[in-house]
């Protein structure tokens, strides 16, 4: 069956909360090389005025795909991705922070669903403008 | 900021190779977990040729071109007043395991906004055949001195 069989305009298509850590902080850092390190010492980030240390905002970006993909599984791919960080994810050394993401259908053509992704953490979205385009695998 | 530098012309990157380990390590630290990331022969069944990336994956080969702006010794940006204001990734099609990219930069916008500078620029990567993959597009806001 198509990606996008009965794929309806303002259809809810995943949601989950995901539970970031200041491991997954680490492990992130490590894999893209982005070592700024207001996103494992609280030191700094209390240097920079931050309210403490912060999730990179490509984490998030990354993470807040995921469900999407799961989704789509092996009949569609990402063809296009944007998001603009709104507001930073700050991660409790201790409690870890939770984002919990819903993807929505907003738009439709032939080969392409556009779903639009609501990224919330303590009640406040994260990200604005957050965009995928999943086109199907012929 | 220099606006003077949307007009610059910045060499391709050296070529990255995109490894099957690479993209493993890169789906875990997303927690993107669906097995087209780190087994090849679910990938192959789905019509690749190997792992596939997950779509933010381009952003550690935009990290050479975004360090080719910096040292831009004109370019008048301090990377500790530097932050990630939008991120947009545009296929032509998925970055497998066994893909050589190159990337080249170039600057698109120069905004300055209550002090703050917004620069736009976007990171074209193109396969060992010279075809277009992925554009990474980034805007970071420079943050004021007063910000």
């Amino acid at each position: 069956m198509s990606l996008l069989d009965g794929l309806e305009i303002g259809q809810v298509v995943a949601e989950r909360t995901v539970h970031l850590t200041r491991d997954s902080l680490v492990r992130y850092a490590g894999a893209s090389g982005d070592f700024n390190a207001i996103h494992y010492r609280d030191d700094v980030a209390a240097q920079v005025g931050l309210p403490g240390v912060l999730a990179h905002g490509m984490l998030t970006m990354g993470v807040a795909v995921q469900p999407v993909i799961d989704w789509a599984d092996a009949r569609g791919w990402v063809s296009d991705y944007q998001v603009r960080f709104t507001r930073p994810v700050v991660v409790d050394p201790q409690q870890g922070a939770d984002l919990t993401i819903t993807a929505t259908v907003a738009a439709l053509d032939d080969d392409t669903a556009r779903i639009d992704l609501t990224v919330t953490f303590a009640d406040q979205t994260v990200l604005g403008k957050a965009q995928v385009r999943v086109t199907t695998l012929a | 900021m220099n606006p003077e530098l949307t007009e610059r012309a910045f060499a391709p990157t050296a070529p990255y190779l995109v490894g099957r380990e690479k993209v493993r390590e890169f789906a875990r630290a997303v927690l993107a977990t669906a097995p087209l990331h780190h087994d090849p022969e679910a990938a192959r069944a789905a019509g690749f040729a190997d792992v596939v990336a997950p779509p933010i994956f381009p952003i550690v080969i935009a990290e050479a071109t975004l360090q080719q702006l910096l040292a831009e010794p004109d370019a008048g940006i301090d990377f500790s007043r530097v932050v990630h204001g939008e991120q947009r990734f545009t296929y032509s099609r998925p970055i497998v395991a066994g893909d050589e990219l190159t990337a080249t930069l170039r600057v698109t916008s120069i905004k300055t906004l209550g002090g703050n500078s917004m620069v736009t620029s976007e990171s074209a990567m193109t396969d060992a055949a010279g075809e277009h993959v992925v554009t990474s597009i980034s805007t970071l806001v420079i943050r004021g001195d007063d910000a």
